[in-house]
């Protein structure tokens, strides 16, 4: 589980996170909603471990996102908000991933291949020639391949056309129920029945936090 | 520490393919080339031996601009990496950030080490060829001194890239760097020496601290300073330390600046917002 405690978390002295309290069990399928800079991407990025809070802490199974960062990112998969420009080829981000994390190729192969991206034929393109859409599927694929506990996504699917787009709720309607996932979107009627949990930030604050059933 | 390797390794990977590795190595070789198609090994002026002297030149060109090339290129990738997300999603898998930080240092540091010495080594291969003695001491001193230099620029950069998140903040960061590096060598402190206004001792320290004129008279030392045009103050640190000191001391204190730089940029780095 993810338990958030009066987070805050300040950038030259604008408040981006205030007091920020909540909690992820397992089982929750979050919908992270509200407007530009309401602190959304802070708050994920602040469970992955990229920022220090300048108050209030947070456990990822019980375990801070700083002391012990590679326990926590051993069960967590993350989507970024937009494809970042990687130079390594495909093979080597793979590489990458297969012996940091402890994944086999062939997993992210077959997730690719269920998104309709054939990872083997792509292997010697950099990242970064992808088009964005393949970018995405590359990315969704190592995400889901990789089994976690925990999944976050920032806006996972702005990349993507309306079929990939289906085909990836598909994919997630698959997810372990016991899972958490935290799903940052504009677009909460897309997910339809993949979240039980709708949760508002305005002005680096919850103001809503609904179960659906 | 296997990670560390794979970050390493990759790194190497991705920068034989980028652009500013050609333009690295085309430098530094076609410099080479070129001091050979211009015939300089083929005169002995001034007493110096062909060889010797074309390795001198090489050291004397490399001392300028390898430092601003490894400040730039380096400070350019990692500043890059962060603003376009790239460091986002590699530090989202469990990587530690020692890991990563001394892979991506070690990937870098044989990527700009190894074209500068395959330069320096296929200039004595080249003059050894063309009939000279083999000056293997000479090679192995200016190793060093090459590994020196980029230890202590290769950490600067680090530490620059660390602190200063923004992009065009750093790259001016490091031009400053160079540029101040720049004016405090020879040329500059002559100017002080003359103006009388500073004691000997306080040019002779701002010599002996900025690691440019440091490599610098490392370079130059292996020569009979009677016949060597090396300016003053490295005439000056020559005659009152000795070569053997100089040599050494050209060797050990940029790598421990430069250990020192890449500790700093290490200790913010795990320590700090990551983004
Ligand atoms: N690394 C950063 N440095 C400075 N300001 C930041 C940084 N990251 C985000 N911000 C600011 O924090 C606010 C919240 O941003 P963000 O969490 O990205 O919002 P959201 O994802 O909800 O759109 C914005 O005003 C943004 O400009
Ligand atoms: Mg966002």
């Amino acid at each position: 589980m993810i338990r958030i405690e009066k987070a805050t978390k300040k950038f030259m002295g604008a408040t981006v996170l205030d007091s920020v309290s909540v909690t992820f069990l397992p089982g929750d399928k979050v919908a992270l909603m509200g407007p530009n800079g309401a602190g959304k991407t802070t708050l994920v990025r602040s469970v992955l471990g990229f920022y220090r809070l300048d108050g209030g802490e947070i456990e990822v199974f019980g375990n801070s996102p700083y002391q012990k960062r590679t326990a926590v990112l051993e069960r967590i998969a993350f989507i970024p908000q937009t494809p970042p420009p990687i130079k390594l080829s495909v093979k080597e981000l793979c590489e990458y991933i297969s012996k940091s994390s402890g994944v086999e190729v062939e997993r992210i192969a077959a997730e690719a291949d269920r998104m309709d991206l054939d990872l083997k034929g792509n292997g010697d393109k950099p990242f970064f020639k992808l088009s964005g859409g393949m970018k995405q599927k590359l990315l969704i694929a190592i995400a889901l391949s990789r089994k976690s506990d925990i999944f976050i996504f920032d806006e996972p699917t702005a990349n993507l056309d309306p079929k990939a787009r289906e085909r990836f709720y598909a994919l997630l309607k698959e997810l372990n129920p016991e899972s958490i996932a935290v799903y940052i979107t504009h677009r909460i009627e897309e997910l339809g029945d993949l979240v039980n949990r709708t949760v508002y930030m305005d002005l680096g604050k919850i103001t809503e936090d609904r179960r659906i059933a | 520490m296997k990670n560390l390797f794979l970050v390493a390794k990759l790194d190497i990977k991705e920068s034989l393919r980028s652009r500013w590795f050609l333009v690295y190595l085309t430098v530094f070789g076609g410099m080479m080339a070129l001091f050979f198609v211009t015939g300089i090994t083929d005169s002995v002026v001034m007493g110096f031996t062909g060889l010797s002297r074309l390795l001198l030149i090489y050291m004397q060109v490399t001392v300028v601009i390898l430092p601003i090339f490894i400040l730039i290129t380096t400070v350019k990738s990692i500043s890059q990496d962060r603003e376009s997300a790239i460091l986002e999603y590699m530090l989202s898998f469990p990587v530690s950030l020692f890991d990563y930080y001394w892979g991506k240092m070690a990937g870098r540091f044989f990527i700009v080490f190894f074209p500068v010495v395959l330069a320096l080594v296929l200039g004595v291969a080249w003059g050894a060829l063309k009939g000279g003695e083999l000056p293997w001491s000479m090679l192995l001193i200016y190793s060093a001194l090459l590994f020196a230099m980029c230890a202590v620029f290769l950490g600067i950069a680090f530490f620059i890239s660390t602190l200063v998140k923004s992009h065009d903040v750093a790259l001016g960061a490091s031009f400053v760097v160079w540029i101040t590096l720049l004016a405090f060598i020879d040329i500059a402190l002559i100017g002080l020496m003359l103006q009388n206004r500073f004691d000997d001792e306080i040019i002779i320290s701002i010599a002996l601290l900025n690691p440019m004129e440091v490599f610098r008279v490392g370079a130059v030392a292996l020569f009979d300073p009677e016949l060597t045009v090396m300016g003053p103050v490295a005439y000056f640190l020559l005659d009152s330390f000795g070569r053997t000191n100089l040599l050494v001391y050209a060797f050990v204190y940029p790598v421990v600046l430069g250990i020192f730089f890449a500790w700093a940029g290490y200790w913010y780095f795990s320590r700090k917002d990551l983004l």
